[in-house]
């Protein structure tokens, strides 16, 4: 029997040029910070890559301020199809320094090199150039005749898709004619400071985008700030919460992005083959570092056997490793202590009775790991079928009927997204009717676009990002 | 098996996503297979070709020529393997064989009416017995592509099996020429119909029908070998034809073959590649990772 090994195929970490310290970036300069820098590390070897600033409630006040003065004086008063102008040419710039970007944010945060060169980096340019063509049709977006900018923008983002989440965030806010100042996570601040020196190249009038590093303090200093007139956040449930209450009886406004525990719904008549590799990429994309994953495989009683059996197969040919390797399919894991909760839950399974299993895959000796696993004999009262993983972890529950898959779908506190996996359209739209989550997707997984809104029900969170309903939380209607 | 078993029985196998395998098959494609693994799976594919020429003007010199190619395909490099059988029309069986003896080299015959199989049945058999007659050691035939969209997959099963009778010892390879197929779910069925009325191999196209080979198709053609072995415990190998023009093509077969129906198949055995012109490249290819620079296309003979 051949066996086809293949060599490995490292991206060059040469395109990119990591400083060994890096500052706040206000008002379009870098500058220290008055909190103590802390250190960023490569996931997948626990190697120090550089120290970065942390903004302290002074830092977070002057880059308000620098938010503010730019907003007054030159941003908010500029013609919608001026700032467009700039929209464009940062959207250009990431695709010219497309591979940097997605070198940097695989080495800053553990995730393959196919999966940000791939998906990552292309989105947050579409994402950019998207936004950058509403700019000049705000009037025109169906929220009221002349809608106004909102001012300065406080945005908290998360650390499984650093990049794409800034792009998320900054993209419409600009669009809207907002200001804003963004906390990227402190463990990967990286390509948020990458794109700070993508705004310089581009010409942005200082203080429009303001990048403040740091860890929750910092964050919590943004979004008390009085100087700010909106937060958008994306992270857990527990910080949202903290921040729904911290806001409670402001004027500002508020969209929260959180968790999620996604059912992906097999129904007998799928498409076997492709269903198998939806699970996986709802699952094991991006190590399941994905508010939106497909961690809950609800798959209909008489085809269960069959797709398991494919689904192991499947998982069997996984490559877990080097993240800059090309070939890697699963990288690292963020940080010890997500490795740490991945691991407290899948034991947790384990205890509660649920079967585990993972294919045999030999995992680095340094760095933060954790094999694609999967537990069956899964029930709805197991914690790993309630609370989110947050990692390569998928539980598996089995139904009778449709009304059951619903039912049983429907029955978790969150409501981000879901799947649905059938050859029969009516069965589709039975079934996406009844669900309560914000995205459905249909014989398909984890698909993302800039004109399709995304968002949660319950404990998901509530506002929408990306389409034209990702606007109204940037405006004043 | 009933006419009517038959058809709902083809008609129950799972579906085929057409936007979820192309993804899939472009995903596999993105593979980087470089240095000694790239070394491996040049070799391994030259060792898999069906050197063929299917043109009317062949002649006994050109066969023949395409023999000697084939037991030596780069005479400046003994390192080089031999590809895995050299596949012509009926009437030529008899050069090749005598070309090729004592070599190892297969020799495949294009019978049942290639390309159109559009031909009484007795004239099909006649063609595939002469054809085993002359010395061929395997046969690819073309299904009847108008009965089996018209739905009568029992006359398509009865035409294969009766080949495969005609066959005796040598190796049946069916055609199912996928381009007119034009769904993945035809493909997916026919696939399964040949093998359960006898295929040993499983193959795309004619390469007189475009599309020829593609990745999605071979990918949906990978899974259902496998599922058939799984089922009914019988090995069908595939053999994807025409379109493979590069080394790069190539390889994104043997990573759709490694990654789908598994190494199980990763042998001349079990996979092949009917593909000539790829041979020059995959030849170039190689040279290039030993010596580190490219050769022109002169250094390659063209037969």
């Amino acid at each position: 029997m051949t066996v086809f090994d293949y060599a490995p195929a490292p991206e060059s970490r040469s395109v990119v040029d990591i400083r060994a310290s890096y500052g706040l970036f206000i008002n379009g300069e870098f500058t220290g910070g008055h909190g103590e820098p802390f250190k960023t590390i490569n996931p997948a070897d626990e190697g120090v890559l550089a120290e970065v600033a942390c903004a302290d409630e002074s830092d977070v006040d002057r880059a308000v301020r620098a938010a503010r003065a730019a907003y007054d004086k030159v941003w908010g008063p500029m013609p919608g199809a001026e700032r467009a102008k700039y929209l464009y040419r940062i959207a250009r710039i990431v695709q010219e320094r497309s591979r940097e970007l997605a070198v940097l944010e695989s080495i800053d945060n553990g995730k393959p090199i196919r999966e940000s060169r791939d998906v990552d980096v292309p989105l947050v340019a579409a994402w950019f150039f998207y936004y950058a063509g509403w700019a000049d049709k705000l009037r025109h977006a169906g929220l009221g005749p002349a809608p106004k900018p909102v001012g300065v923008a406080g945005q908290v983002i998360p650390w499984n898709f650093p990049l794409l989440m800034l792009a998320w965030k900054i993209a419409p806010a600009l669009a809207c004619g907002n200001t804003v100042v963004l906390k990227p996570a402190e463990t990967t601040p990286l390509t948020a400071l990458l794109f700070a020196d993508i705004c310089r190249q581009a010409e942005l009038p200082p203080g429009v985008v303001n990048i403040v590093t740091g860890a929750g303090e910092t964050g919590a200093a943004l979004v008390s700030h009085p100087g700010v007139d909106k937060v958008a956040f994306t992270g857990s449930t527990q910080v949202g919460r903290q921040i729904a209450r911290t806001l409670a009886g402001t004027r500002k406004k508020l969209t929260l992005e959180l968790g999620g525990k996604a059912a992906n719904i097999v129904y007998q008549d799928a498409a076997l083959d492709q269903a198998v590799e939806g699970i996986v990429n709802g699952i094991f994309f991006n190590q399941g570092h994905v508010c939106c994953a497909g961690s809950r495989l609800l798959v209909q009683e008489s085809v269960a056997e069959e797709v398991l059996e494919r689904l192991k197969a499947r998982m069997a040919t996984l490559r877990v490793g080097d993240p800059l390797d090309k070939n890697t399919d699963i990288g690292a894991i963020n940080s010890a202590a997500q490795l740490a909760r991945i691991r407290e839950l899948s034991d947790a399974g384990e205890a509660e009775g649920a079967a585990r299993w993972s294919p045999q895959c030999e995992l680095p000796d340094r760095g933060f790991w954790f094999a694609p696993t999967l537990f069956t004999e899964v029930a709805q009262s197991h914690r790993i079928a309630r609370e989110e993983i947050f990692g390569p972890v998928l539980s598996v529950l089995t139904f009778r009927t449709p009304e059951e898959a619903v039912t049983k779908a429907n029955n978790t506190p969150y409501g981000l997204s879901a799947g649905i996996w059938t050859e029969k359209g009516s069965q589709i739209l039975w079934t996406a009717q009844r669900l309560r989550a914000g995205v459905v997707w249909a014989n398909t997984f984890n698909k993302f676009d800039p004109a399709s809104p995304f968002g949660g029900y319950k404990e998901s969170g509530f506002g929408r990002e990306g389409g034209r309903h990702g606007l109204e939380a940037y405006l004043n209607v | 098996m009933t006419a009517t078993e038959l058809h709902g029985f083809l008609h129950g196998l799972p579906g085929v996503d057409q936007v979820g395998a192309e993804e899939r098959a472009a995903r596999l494609a993105t593979r980087s297979i470089k240095t000694s693994a790239k070394a491996e799976a040049i070799d391994l594919a030259i060792s898999m070709v069906d050197l063929t020429t299917l043109e009317g003007a062949d002649t006994a010199g050109k066969v023949r020529a395409l023999c000697a190619k084939a037991a030596h395909p780069d005479p400046s490099d003994a390192s080089v393997p031999k590809v895995a059988a050299v596949c012509v029309y009926p009437d030529m069986v008899e050069t090749a064989v005598a070309a090729l003896s004592g070599s190892g080299i297969g020799v495949a015959s294009v019978a049942t009416a290639f390309p159109s199989g559009r031909a009484p049945m007795e004239a099909k058999l006649a063609d595939t017995r002469a054809a085993v007659a002359a010395g061929a050691s395997e046969i690819d035939m073309v299904i009847d592509r108008g009965a089996f969209l018209s739905g009568d997959y029992a006359k398509v099963h009865e035409e294969i099996t009766a080949v495969k009778d005609a066959c005796g010892p040598a190796h049946l390879k069916v055609i199912l020429e996928t381009g007119e197929l034009a769904t993945y779910d035809n493909v997916r069925r026919a696939s399964w119909l040949a093998m359960r009325a006898g295929a040993d191999f499983i193959k795309t196209s004619t390469g007189k029908v475009s599309p020829a080979a593609t990745l999605p198709v071979t990918l949906v053609m990978l899974e259902a070998v496998r599922d058939y072995r799984a089922a009914a415990g019988r090995q069908v190998g595939v053999k994807p034809a025409g379109g493979i023009r590069t080394t790069k093509d190539a390889i994104k077969y043997l990573v759709l073959v490694n990654e789908t129906a598994g190494p199980d198949w990763l042998t001349p055995d079990w996979f092949r590649l009917g593909a000539s012109s790829v041979l020059n490249d995959l030849l170039m290819q190689r040279r290039k990772l030993a010596t580190g620079v490219y050769s022109g296309p002169d250094y390659f003979t063209l037969d």
